[in-house]
């Protein structure tokens, strides 16, 4: 515990990541400790959803160290990172449309049995045992987000805002440590935002769980965040308490267009 | 005497329904290969023969130098194995159409060699002499072979679906149709998708490889011209016909075209045509008949609409 507290959970350094002739990404350092819960803001445009790609392996940095549980993983492949318990999600939602919304959340947990060739008959008891606590345990999530009465259909008759619901909960199924979030709140509607809201306080009260959140929804992202990054073209410009980002007069030039 | 022509025509008739339903079978576990890769991951597979040219070859080259039947099916699903896998290897990471290119090279890399090596495969005189399954056997019974070796097709056709149900209905089986979808979900999920897609590759061509090895003992002749570019499309419309990612409409559209094939066969004998204009006229048909199906019903006979790979 003491080693977790030095090390944090994540640390970005110096990254750098360019696109032809665009910096997306221009020596971006942030750190996120053990069960802290981080926002991430910006205009859009300025490299938040880059950063996220590149923390979670989807992009590799052209600079820079990622450590992860104190390991640069910068090297590490985006799957291998997800089973060591960094989960993200998508900015605009991935749900498998073609899969059930069960299906959905059957596919996220780690190291399922099943999922190797020979053990669907060498340990057919085991996997069964295992889908079943899978199950209860999807359809407990499912209610937590008011998706249970659509648990048999497919998830393409889902609408947008409940698709974002479904890859939030898919998410959260797969037991991370920490999970980045790309926009959970776009298209939820307030009741169920503020609820989701709960949920994740109580994810890091009761599980430890480290978040690192992207957000336009500026009263949601102070209420939840602890501290806040602000991002503009591809540099940290400030960051802070929520009480303090908020008086910051970078962070208004930055988001009003500098008036 | 005209009740002994009846029996003789009856019997007649037996014999060719069932050859036509030991080739419909055999090509139905060829088809079952691709919609596992195709159906159920969506690779794209252009060269799925190369597989069944293999599992051919090497039944029978192993077969002709003494070596047991059993060993040299399981050989032979082996090599065809190893061979997808080889392939998958550089192709699987890069975007699908570069699988579906590579396949459909080595498809014809695969007949090129067997044409023209021929110190192994005589070239395109073929192999022949080798011997089938139970052969004695069933002659010491005084039974029909063809309808004995039909059995035993359908029992591994019957066995394969099966063990493809379950693998399918598997937690395995859910991954790879989230890679189907969009592949990723399953990556930003911890699944190591390249791992699946080789297993899928190896798996699929191991079926092409029995299926191989039973159409060398059906045929009891085998040249390079067996194995054309166009047999991969028989196996892609029985999958399409029967509704992509669905087993039994896999076998359901193999079973469909290889009647069609054979009733076609029958009005040859009553169609003002040559054979080569008849076999164009059947692929035109097939062709005609699939856009109609694609334009009325594009999830095939048996397909689910909400599942369908292609968006509208």
């Amino acid at each position: 515990m003491l080693f977790g507290t030095i090390k944090g959970m994540l640390s970005v350094q110096n990254v750098d990541k360019s696109f032809g002739g665009i910096r997306a990404v221009a020596g971006c350092s942030l750190k996120v400790d053990d069960g802290a819960i981080i926002g991430l803001i910006g205009p859009n445009g300025a490299g938040k959803t880059t950063l996220f790609k590149i923390i979670s392996g989807f992009e590799k940095p052209d600079n820079g160290a990622i450590r992860f549980e104190g390991e640069n993983v910068a090297a590490t492949s985006s799957f291998e990172l997800a089973k060591r318990g960094l989960i993200r999600t998508f900015q605009l939602s991935k749900a498998l449309t073609k899969l059930t919304v069960e299906e959905n959340m059957m596919l996220a947990p780690q190291f399922q049995h099943g999922e190797r060739i020979w053990n669907i008959w060498l340990r057919a008891k085991e996997v069964k045992r295992q889908e079943e606590e899978n199950r209860a345990k999807a359809i407990s999530l499912l209610e937590l987000f008011d998706l249970l009465p659509l648990k048999d259909e497919y998830a393409g008759a889902l609408s947008g805002g409940q698709k974002k619901l479904l890859e939030m909960a898919r998410a959260i199924m797969a037991d991370p440590k920490m999970l980045l979030l790309d926009e959970p709140f776009s298209g939820v509607n307030p009741t169920l935002a503020k609820k989701l809201l709960g949920h994740i306080q109580d994810l890091r009260e009761n599980k430890g769980m480290s978040f690192l959140i992207i957000e336009h929804d500026m009263p949601m992202i102070m209420q939840l965040c602890d501290y806040i990054y602000v991002l503009s073209k591809g540099k940290v410009i400030a960051s802070g308490a929520p009480d303090e980002v908020r008086a910051d007069e970078r962070v208004l030039d930055a988001y009003l267009g500098g008036v | 005497m005209g009740h002994l022509i009846k029996i003789y025509l009856y019997n007649t008739m037996i014999d060719y329904i069932i050859t036509v339903l030991l080739i419909a079978a055999i090509y139905a576990i060829f088809a079952l290969g691709l919609n596992l890769e195709w159906g159920f991951t969506g690779l794209i597979n252009f060269g799925h023969v190369a597989f069944l040219a293999i599992g051919a070859y090497t039944t029978v080259l192993l077969n002709l130098s003494g070596v047991p039947i059993p060993l040299s099916v399981i050989a032979s699903m082996c090599l065809a194995g190893l061979c997808g896998g080889l392939l998958g290897i550089p192709t699987l990471k890069l975007r699908a159409d570069y699988l579906a290119i590579v396949t459909i090279g080595f498809a014809e890399i695969i007949r090129f060699a067997l044409l023209n090596e021929g110190w192994l495969t005589r070239g395109a005189m073929g192999l022949y002499g080798y011997s089938r399954p139970c052969e004695e056997l069933i002659e010491y019974l005084h039974l029909d072979y063809n309808t004995f070796f039909f059995l035993v097709v359908l029992l591994i056709l019957v066995l394969c679906y099966l063990i493809l149900e379950k693998l399918i209905k598997s937690p395995w089986g859910r991954v790879l149709k989230s890679i189907r979808e969009d592949e990723e979900v399953p990556t930003s999920l911890g699944k190591n998708v390249f791992r699946y897609k080789i297993q899928v590759l190896v798996l699929g061509s191991m079926i092409a490889g029995l299926a191989g090895s039973l159409l060398a003992f059906y045929l009891q002749y085998i040249n390079p011209w067996n194995f054309v570019p166009l047999v991969t499309f028989y196996a892609w419309i029985a999958v399409v016909l029967g509704g992509s990612g669905n087993n039994k409409g896999t076998v359901l559209g193999a079973f469909i075209l290889w009647t069609f094939f054979s009733v076609t066969r029958f009005a040859q004998g009553y169609a003002p045509l040559s054979p080569t204009q008849m076999g164009a006229l059947r692929i035109m048909i097939i062709g005609l008949l699939l856009i109609i199906l694609m334009m009325f019903k594009p999830e095939g006979l048996l397909g689910k609409k909400e599942e369908l790979t292609l968006e509208s």
